[in-house]
């Protein structure tokens, strides 16, 4: 028994070494900005939770006690990386595309990055706490 | 085996570092730096476990810890910040 928990502990690490170092030549091989979001956020993320149940299946059978330390930080990550993506995302949309390219929002008003109005921090509290002082 | 796989991972995840270093220092606009510095903080959460796997111990998972929640607020409020000038509005 020792020796499979040794193997699945082996290809678990050769998996998610592999995964991440894939995650990280994708971002520096492919062409396009919103392609190269696709690397890490998917890939080195599948590397890190492999690395992560490596370790956790590790000190569950070699150690003392079975650990959950692990699987927080993995679901942390598999929480957190496509929030990232997203956010990300939308700041290649907004900052490199135009008004035209854009798709419509439905409102009858523009995408809030790209409007003529002033954002609701303009409504002159900045001043305030400038002439305010402090 | 598990030494052999265990340098494997590390020379792995210190490549990766390095190309997503590379991306930082070298990059077309400033959302790939973003993306750069995410990808370096999840390859050292890796490395991280990868050395408290190696020393045996189990200190470094609250390290590990600490970066996953420090890198995904910081680039949050980095990509918030180059897209409209305010983080919190």
């Amino acid at each position: 028994m020792d020796l499979f928990i040794e193997i699945l502990v082996s290809a678990l690490l050769v998996i998610g070494g592999f995964f991440g170092f894939v995650g990280s030549y994708g971002l520096v091989k492919l062409p396009e900005p919103m392609t190269r979001l696709h690397a890490p956020t998917k890939a080195a993320t599948l590397g890190v939770g492999g690395v992560l149940l490596a370790s956790m299946i590790y000190f569950g059978w070699f150690g003392e006690h079975v650990s959950f330390h692990e699987l927080m930080i993995t679901m942390f990550i598999f929480l957190t990386a496509p929030v990232t993506g997203l956010m990300i995302a939308k700041a290649n949309i907004h900052l490199q595309w135009t008004k035209e390219e854009l798709p419509p929002t439905g409102a009858g008003t523009n995408w809030s990055t790209q409007s003529d109005r002033p954002s609701l921090m303009d409504d002159g509290a900045d001043s305030r706490l400038i002439n305010d002082g402090d | 085996m598990i030494a052999y796989a265990l340098t494997f991972a590390f020379a792995c995840f210190g490549i990766a570092l390095l190309f997503s270093l590379y991306r930082v220092v070298i990059a077309p606009g400033v959302p790939d730096r973003i993306l750069a510095l995410d990808t370096m903080t999840i390859n050292m959460i890796a490395l991280l476990t990868l050395f408290g796997f190696r020393e045996g111990t189990e200190m470094y998972f609250e390290a590990s810890l600490l970066f996953a929640m420090v890198g995904f607020v910081s680039t949050v409020a980095y990509a918030k910040f180059i897209l409209r000038g305010d983080i919190i509005e």
